[in-house]
């Protein structure tokens, strides 16, 4: 038995993804997908183009209901419950187009993940606290800048300061790796995986592979909404099935 | 606190004790004809934007609950004191908003604001209803011994409280919600606001001071009806004037309250049969030429001058 599989396998159980389902008319974009991530756990979501991951984080974060199936967190109906309550239970995530709060200044943007959420700070303690999640991305000489003034890669890292500061069980990053330079992608790798040694658990939308095999104690992979694959990085990057779902979508 | 902050706890309250004696300057009978209109449209506009200027609803409502205001002074004129008729109003405008906000700040923009709309003429329709056939009569008589200073000074007092109020929600977490919410909604219900909460508490506050503005003015009507009560002519012009001033600062719509309503005066004096057609006029040109209304041209001088200054010194 490797390694990686020793560390999680007997860890409880953070999130349980049962046969669900999300269809947007006729298309189905999730289709009965089934998976369990335990505590501690980074999972790669993989998938080519048009899948369905961003909608199965949708689904988590509770952006979108399930047509069918469930999700449960620890004892919560996740899929019933509202966004805010889901952000209050513990979860949070940053959006594969980035969504800054324009208006607000980028102190202010990381401030407003951690005033009603998981955490719930407010005066000078919420200033010091939200000023830290900067300063862990890299963001700390921009904090009283308007948003405007960021690149977009400061944007992204400015989304995950604000997920951050909710100090979140789990973590849901939708390609948050897109984007960056060789540099800033060692860089981004760092961070992350500084994320699950203080006990996150983290669920990714990667089409990086270097991430993927360097991050990812397992994959869930997915193709026109199904699950194809789920195993270690090295297991189902060499399945069949996956480097056909892969092919296909280039060739087609 | 910041100094700027208490600059304004301080001055502000000063210049609402200068203007308090505005009823005892000579001819202050032509003065208050004039500075009534502004008081109030400073407040229905202040409390307007508290709503509209973070979320960008565009409510049509004012009329109805300032209508509802009224008729609650006509009703308990004679049954109760005062005061009273003023809390009760300020309840039932903040509970009529939130009936209200509950059932439509889930409708997107446009939807809303012919919401709105139909509301106070609905509201309107119930109250002629209720008049025909339970009322006997169809308006009310409203006799008091209010004088026009007395009206005035009501109307400085919410001035103050309305500033007040917004400055106070401003720093507070309920504030910091919403302006979230205006940022993306989205965001927000991922960092956990409760939006449709928050909205609809703002809208009570913007309800419950058009609702006690009603109260404030009903004695000047005399005779309360209502066409007069629920007219949607009041609803536009706190909306223009609003977006005139500005609605991202508090001080904005005092900014448009002022100059449109020494402007309305003089064209409901001069051309009452245009009015309506000017109003829209107005409407179309403070829209597309002034975004940021007054207060946006305002500010954008003051970062001017400064960056001319700092070059002078730097
Ligand atoms: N709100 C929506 N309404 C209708 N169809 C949608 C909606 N969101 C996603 N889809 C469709 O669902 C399918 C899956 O989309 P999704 O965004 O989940 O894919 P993805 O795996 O994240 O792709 P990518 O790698 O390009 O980000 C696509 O066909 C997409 O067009
Ligand atoms: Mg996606």
């Amino acid at each position: 038995m490797d390694k990686v599989a020793l560390k999680t396998m007997d860890k409880p159980t953070v999130l349980e993804v049962r046969e669900a389902t999300k269809r947007f008319g006729g298309l189905v974009a999730v289709n009965q997908v089934s998976f369990d991530v335990r505590e501690h756990e980074v999972i790669g979501l993989i998938g080519p183009n048009g899948s369905g991951k961003t909608t199965m984080m949708n689904l988590i974060s509770g952006a979108l209901k399930v047509s069918d199936g469930y999700i449960m967190m620890g004892d919560n109906l996740l899929s019933d419950m509202p966004e805010r309550k889901i952000a209050q239970s513990g979860v949070a995530r940053t959006f594969q187009l980035v969504r800054v709060l324009a208006g607000l200044s980028v102190l202010e943007n990381v401030m407003a993940g951690a005033v009603f959420g998981h955490r719930k700070l407010w005066g000078k303690g919420l200033e010091v606290y939200a000023m830290r999640q900067l300063e862990r991305v890299g963001l700390a000489a921009a904090a009283n800048k308007p948003t405007s003034a960021l690149t977009y890669i400061d944007q992204k890292r400015l989304e995950l300061a604000r997920a951050l500061a909710a100090d979140p069980k789990l973590i849901l990053l939708d390609e948050w790796l897109a984007g960056l330079n060789p540099t800033e992608l060692q860089t981004g790798i760092e961070l992350i995986a500084s994320l699950r040694d203080e006990g996150r658990t983290i669920i990714l939308v990667e089409h990086v592979m270097d991430a993927i095999r360097s991050l990812c104690d397992r994959c869930v992979v997915m193709s026109s909404g199904i699950k194809i694959a789920e195993g270690t990085p090295a297991e189902v990057l060499s399945d069949k099935a996956v480097i056909k779902a892969y092919l296909g979508d280039d060739y087609e | 606190m910041t100094r700027k902050e208490i600059i304004g706890l301080i001055l502000v309250p000063v210049a609402f004790i200068i203007l308090a004696f505005l009823p005892s300057l000579p001819n202050s009978a032509n003065l208050l004809s004039l500075a009534i209109p502004i008081a109030m449209f400073t407040v229905l506009a202040t409390s307007w934007a508290i709503f509209s200027g973070p979320t960008h609803y565009i409510s049509l409502a004012t009329a109805a609950f300032y209508g509802v205001g009224a008729y609650t002074m006509a009703t308990w004129l004679d049954v109760l004191p005062y005061p009273v008729i003023l809390l009760i109003a300020a309840v039932i405008g903040a509970v009529f908003a939130a009936v209200v906000g509950f059932a439509t700040l889930r409708l997107s923009g446009v939807y809303f604001v012919i919401f709105t709309l139909g509301l106070a003429e609905m509201t309107r329709q119930v109250f002629v209803w209720y008049q025909n056939n339970f009322g006997g009569t169809r308006g009310h008589y409203v006799f008091t011994d209010i004088t026009e200073a007395q009206i005035y000074w009501q109307l400085l007092a919410l001035g103050l409280l309305v500033y007040l109020v917004g400055w106070w929600i401003g720093r507070s977490r309920l504030g910091f919600a919403i302006r979230i919410i205006g940022a993306d909604e989205l965001v927000a219900r991922h960092s956990g606001i409760h939006t449709a909460r928050s909205k609809v508490l703002l809208f009570m506050v913007s309800g419950a001071f058009a609702a006690v503005v009603g109260v404030v003015m009903a004695p000047r009507f005399v005779y309360i009806e209502p066409a007069m009560a629920f007219n949607p002519q009041l609803s536009f012009l706190v909306a223009i004037m609003a977006l005139l001033g500005g609605i991202h600062r508090l001080w904005g719509p005092l900014m448009g309250a002022i100059p449109f309503a020494l402007v309305w005066e003089f064209i409901a004096s001069n051309f009452p049969a245009q009015t309506i057609l000017l109003m829209g006029i107005a409407f179309l040109v403070v829209v597309y030429y002034i975004p940021n209304g007054v207060a946006g041209v305002v500010e954008g001088w003051y970062h001017k001058l400064k960056a001319a200054g700092g070059e002078k010194h730097g």
